[in-house]
């Protein structure tokens, strides 16, 4: 048994590769604090008071080791103009693209983070998280790679046709999404961030062919994260990163996120001695699985990833479900503490198990 | 039903080549080939594109190709067909009546590449783009729909079909519900969970799926 770590101390032992006390556990949950606090989702996410106090009490019921300061996925297309759909039962939604021609690519300009209200609400809710939680556990910020942040900009299918056969405009859109990314990445680390997940499901071989992504998405994010005043993770959220693992370890980044798509196992050995795993249980199938299903898929995962460290138990996407019970939520968390200390004995299960 | 002399024309090494050409976006390739047969039909189609559209969907599903290539494939087939019938999608004189929509979600990739191939398919069906439960559920039951297909990205959207079929129910037309997305290739229990009739977790095998339906409906 090793001596307890926080959660700071965990999270940064299994980022530089080592073991910790234990596996620590990215409970990532946003829309969950509105439950806690007995309100809507889109009266919890208008104020940063009430994300601080939401992200605080998640914190103590399910004890993550990490804060996230992530509100939801539209908010930085909202920055650049696209409107916010709320639900009571699901996380806000992009609405209509704001860029409906390529032509007016051209006359683009990007938004300014100091000037930009609903970034300033995530600035405020960190610095305020900051100040509460001190050294005691990371704060998560997120920022979208400048490469995927079109899908919701344009759309997947003009987006496809832009990369595909109008590459100079595409330069264009990209650079002024670069500099985007590196002022709203850095205003985070500076609010008290501390570290970045750089969410890039467009890179992922599940979206785009691999000689793309060398093209376009990973010299971009080389460029991106290296002017980044902090350390990142990047995150493919769901999709698969196997082929392309050498790629992101080139780009300085500290961990990798997998999908529930592939082999927990198989990924930590591509990425051992470049890259900590984050991952994988799988978000969807969360909402309905039992407490005991719980338990043995966390137990699956960290024979899996757990042995030798470098590991981080989360979920395959970066965002747990409204409609995941708490039950199975404290399930995982219970999970992890009684059988991610390390040194870790479990093994992988065979199907035959 | 289609001929056997232009399957014994099309062979595997063709839809290869097809394949391959797709994945390359060798429009000059493509139209080569075409050139090599009498002259485009439907049931070119059935045993050529068809057949090269499924294997990209099942290279996407095994993990060798990329969504990317799923949809640019598609996109070049749907014009290929549009220059067959470029009336296809509006003139239907038999069979069932079949729509596409995307519940409540504003990313339509996942219809498109469904509407794509299924026309690049032959089979004609009503886009209703982006569409919420009660809209969609009036609208389908007006148009007399007999397969509805269903596209959702968020786990939200794809738990609202549930509502969406008890809407369909309460109005007494009977039609069958189609569903894709990820959601639904996370969690292969889900479709039935939220009382669908099916569904596939690639483009192309929407194809074989509605087929299937529309077997079920006649029987």
């Amino acid at each position: 048994m090793k001596q307890p770590m926080t959660s700071l101390q965990r999270v940064f032992s299994a980022l530089s590769l080592q073991e910790p006390d234990r596996v620590p556990l990215f409970l990532l949950l946003t829309m969950h604090g509105a439950r806690e606090l007995g309100m809507s989702i889109q009266e919890y996410f208008s104020k940063a008071e009430n994300v601080v106090e939401g992200q605080l009490r998640l914190r103590a019921k399910y004890h993550s080791d990490c804060i996230y300061t992530f509100f939801y996925a539209s908010l930085e297309a909202e920055a650049w103009g696209t409107e916010t759909i709320f639900f009571d039962d699901g996380p806000p939604n992009a609405g209509m693209p704001m860029i409906t021609d390529v032509a007016s690519i051209e006359r683009l300009e990007r938004p300014r983070v100091g000037e930009t209200a609903c970034l300033q609400k995530v600035l405020e809710a960190t610095r305020s998280l900051k100040a509460r939680i001190g050294d005691e556990a990371p704060l998560l910020g997120v920022v979208m790679s400048p490469f995927s942040l079109p899908v919701m900009q344009m759309g997947f299918e003009r987006y496809m046709d832009l990369i595909h056969e109008e590459p100079d405009v595409l330069e264009r859109l990209l650079g002024l999404n670069e500099e985007f990314c590196v002022e709203w990445a850095n205003a985070q680390l500076a609010a008290g961030a501390t570290a970045l997940c750089y969410y890039d499901p467009v890179s992922s071989p599940t979206i785009l062919p691999p000689e793309l992504y060398r093209r376009f998405g990973l010299p971009l994010a080389r460029r991106t994260i290296a002017r980044f005043n902090g350390p990142s993770a990047i995150h493919l959220a769901s999709g698969r990163c196997l082929p392309i693992v050498e790629d992101v370890a080139s780009t300085n980044t500290l961990a990798i996120g997998v999908s529930a798509e592939e082999d927990l196992k198989t990924i930590k050995g591509a990425c051992a001695g470049k890259l900590a795993v984050v991952g994988n249980l799988n978000a969807i199938e969360m909402r309905r699985w039992t407490p005991m299903q719980a338990e043995a898929e966390v137990k699956r995962a960290i024979a899996a990833a757990g042995p030798g460290g470098g590991f981080i138990l989360s979920d395959n996407h970066g965002e747990i479900p409204w409609q995941v019970p708490d039950e199975v939520l404290l399930a995982i968390s219970e999970a992890v503490r009684t059988w991610g200390n390390y040194p870790i004995s479990l093994k992988v299960p065979s199907d035959a198990d | 039903m289609l001929a056997g002399s232009m399957m014994n024309q099309v062979g595997e090494g063709r839809i290869v080549r097809f394949e391959t050409a797709l994945l390359a976006m060798d429009t000059a390739g493509i139209k080569l080939m075409l050139t090599e047969f009498s002259g485009l039909s439907l049931s070119l189609a059935e045993a050529l594109i068809v057949p090269a559209l499924e294997r990209i969907g099942r290279g996407w599903e095994e993990g060798r190709y990329a969504l990317s290539q799923v949809y640019m494939s598609g996109r070049q087939c749907e014009a290929l067909m549009n220059s067959i019938q470029p009336d296809i999608a509006v003139e239907q004189v038999s069979g069932p009546r079949m729509a596409i929509a995307a519940l409540e979600d504003y990313h339509l990739l996942g219809m498109r590449l469904v509407s794509s191939v299924l026309r690049a398919s032959g089979f004609p069906l009503l886009d209703y783009g982006r569409m919420d439960v009660d809209s969609l559920a009036d609208r389908v039951a007006d148009a007399g729909v007999d397969i509805l297909l269903i596209s959702v990205l968020m786990l939200r959207s794809a738990l609202r079909v549930r509502d969406l079929r008890r809407k369909l129910g309460a109005s007494g037309h009977r039609v069958a519900l189609a569903v894709g997305g990820a959601p639904f290739r996370l969690d292969k229990e889900l479709w039935r969970e939220v009382g669908a009739d099916g569904t596939s977790d690639t483009a192309a095998g929407a194809v074989a799926l509605v087929k299937r339906l529309a077997e079920e409906r006649e029987n």
